[in-house]
């Protein structure tokens, strides 16, 4: 469910969609694929109305989903053929475009087993393939990482910005902020059916949290103890974890270190804390 | 506030993709053609040679024709509307829910309007397929009365596209397969008993020969029997509009309700 989201998704770049969970992302990106209709306002993509051209808007559209829903019925090469064959997709051209998907993915050798016998980061990444099967201008992408290893991770985000460079628009959603600080160029944070706050990640970092992050591991009371006396950090603590925001993290650092028993570790502040403070640390759904 | 012409009671408009959806069916049929066919064929040699050798041996002639010939194309008849059935079922919950082909194809050109429409050509296909098995197997065995009964062939097609349209209408409501048993129980097996299969339909009380009357597989049959065993047709035209009927109205309910199942 959303409500009163005002968006605009510039036409270069990648562009991520964030929030918690039933924040609104799946429901958006449903609306813009024309799989859900908005209930008031208009929705233009490419400058064509959706729902109303919503075939004209889908041919020139991408799309990964969250859950795979490759054909099961057929081996890889045959869910690019077939599913082609739904953009009326064909002929001798059809031949190379699937190969040299199959080789963007690493599913070169792959082309003729099953899709019950691929692993779950072989789906994705076939799932990448075949949303990629009309040489789309966007790419829509709904947690596309969720649930896969750091190797298939680090492919497919290389992979991604290589699309990109190469001209492809990105609308993405996820949950990883590691994810979205690496490719989004430009972003929103949703809670709740309605935006929190768009900007690039580094803007966002910079604008809504102190730049130093210190994260304690140990009782809070104490930690509010040693750190009282000096600069009035911003803290947050969960369970025995706390976490002090700061501009000045120097004089932190010292006088933990006068208590030799208690670790900490000391970072630059992450779209992360950005994302939390604007959400909330409470557990959703 | 909705937009005219974007509510889920829109008029369908199909275009060519409902033939790739078409084509996805076919070729995963490809694959199982084997046990397929041995199913079309095996079935309808076990029901002609066990009923209809045995029953005719005591029924002799029934509505004026071999009760062989009177049972084959009664057969022939209720299982395309069998198979449509099923597959407008059974095989449509698998593609709709758990396999999730139809979100897949929402993601691409393709319409609720073609993907009920393709599936509807299917289900035709199906019944087709297994209309014609056992046709040929009447023919083997001597059931069918000249070259004017392959006339019958593209009516096979007509009647499972009639049935493929109310079994999409069920899946589309359906919250699971166990849902299915109702229409099968409710609906499909009281057709097949009492559309005049096994006898003629003039043997049942008026009332429910009235009934009976507005039931897609007695003009099914109306069509069917004749042509097989060589007989004149008797209002041809208003069985087919009824079979078209069928179709053409639960086609509109099954996207209409498709699109309340899928686009929300």
């Amino acid at each position: 469910m959303v409500h009163g989201l005002d968006l605009d998704v510039p036409a270069v770049g990648c562009f991520g969609l964030l929030g918690p969970n039933g924040a609104g992302k799946t429901t958006t990106l449903r609306m813009i694929l024309g799989q859900s209709p908005p209930s008031a306002g208009t929705l233009e993509v490419f400058g064509l109305p959706m729902p109303a051209a919503s075939r004209e808007i889908r041919a020139r559209v991408g799309v990964v989903p969250q859950t795979d829903n490759l054909d099961p019925d057929f081996t890889v090469l045959e869910n690019l053929r077939v599913y082609a064959g739904y953009f009326r997709l064909g002929g001798p051209a059809l031949r190379g475009r699937m190969e040299s998907l199959l080789d963007l993915v690493d599913l070169q050798d792959r082309a003729d087993t099953p899709i019950n016998d691929l692993s779950g980061g072989m789906r994705r990444r076939l799932s990448i393939a075949r949303a990629l099967i009309n040489s789309p201008e966007m790419l829509v992408l709904d947690e596309p990482t969720t649930g896969l290893d750091p190797q298939v991770r680090h492919m497919i985000w290389a992979r991604l910005r290589e699309l990109k460079r190469h001209g492809t628009t990105l609308l993405l959603t996820t949950h990883y902020m590691e994810e979205a600080e690496r490719l989004c160029d430009e972003l929103v944070i949703m809670d709740h059916g309605a935006i929190v706050i768009q900007g690039s990640p580094q803007a966002l970092i910079r604008r809504h949290v102190e730049p130093e992050v210190i994260e304690v591991h140990a009782d809070p009371d104490e930690v509010r103890h040693i750190l009282g006396r000096h600069a009035a950090p911003r803290i947050e603590a969960v369970g025995e974890s706390v976490y002090c925001y700061t501009r000045d993290a120097r004089r932190l650092t010292s006088a933990l270190e006068q208590h030799g028993d208690i670790s900490y570790l000391h970072r630059p502040a992450n779209l992360e804390d950005v994302f939390l403070k604007l959400t909330g640390r409470e557990l959703r759904e | 506030m909705m937009t005219p012409g974007t509510g889920p009671f829109r008029l369908p408009r199909v275009n060519t993709g409902a033939l790739a959806v078409w084509r996805r069916n076919a070729l995963v049929w490809r694959k199982l053609i084997g046990p397929s066919l041995f199913i079309n064929f095996g079935e309808p040699f076990v029901y002609l040679l066990g009923l209809g050798f045995g029953l005719g041996r005591f029924i002799g002639e029934i509505g004026g024709m071999p009760y062989f010939t009177f049972l084959a194309s009664g057969l022939v008849a209720s299982s395309a509307m069998n198979t449509a059935s099923f597959e407008g079922t059974y095989s449509v919950h698998t593609r709709m829910v758990p396999q999730r082909t139809y979100e897949a194809m929402l993601a691409t050109p393709l319409a609720v309007d073609d993907i009920v429409a393709g599936e509807m050509l299917w289900c035709a296909t199906k019944g087709l397929l297994s209309s014609t098995a056992i046709f040929i197997v009447a023919l083997l065995l001597g059931a069918v009365a000249d070259a004017r009964a392959a006339l019958a062939v593209p009516v096979f097609f007509l009647i499972a596209l009639c049935f493929s349209a109310p079994a999409l209408v069920v899946s589309a409501v359906s919250p699971s397969y166990d849902f299915f048993s109702y229409y099968f129980t409710l609906v499909i097996t009281p057709m097949f008993i009492f559309c005049g299969v096994f006898y003629p339909v003039t043997t049942l009380p008026d009332m429910v020969q009235t009934a009976v009357e507005a039931l897609p597989l007695t003009h099914a049959i109306a069509l069917v029997r004749p042509l097989i065993a060589g007989e004149p047709l008797t209002e041809p035209a208003l069985h087919v509009a009824v079979l078209l009927g069928y179709a053409a109205i639960g086609y509109y309910a099954a996207v209409v309700l498709v699109r309340r199942r899928l686009i929300v």
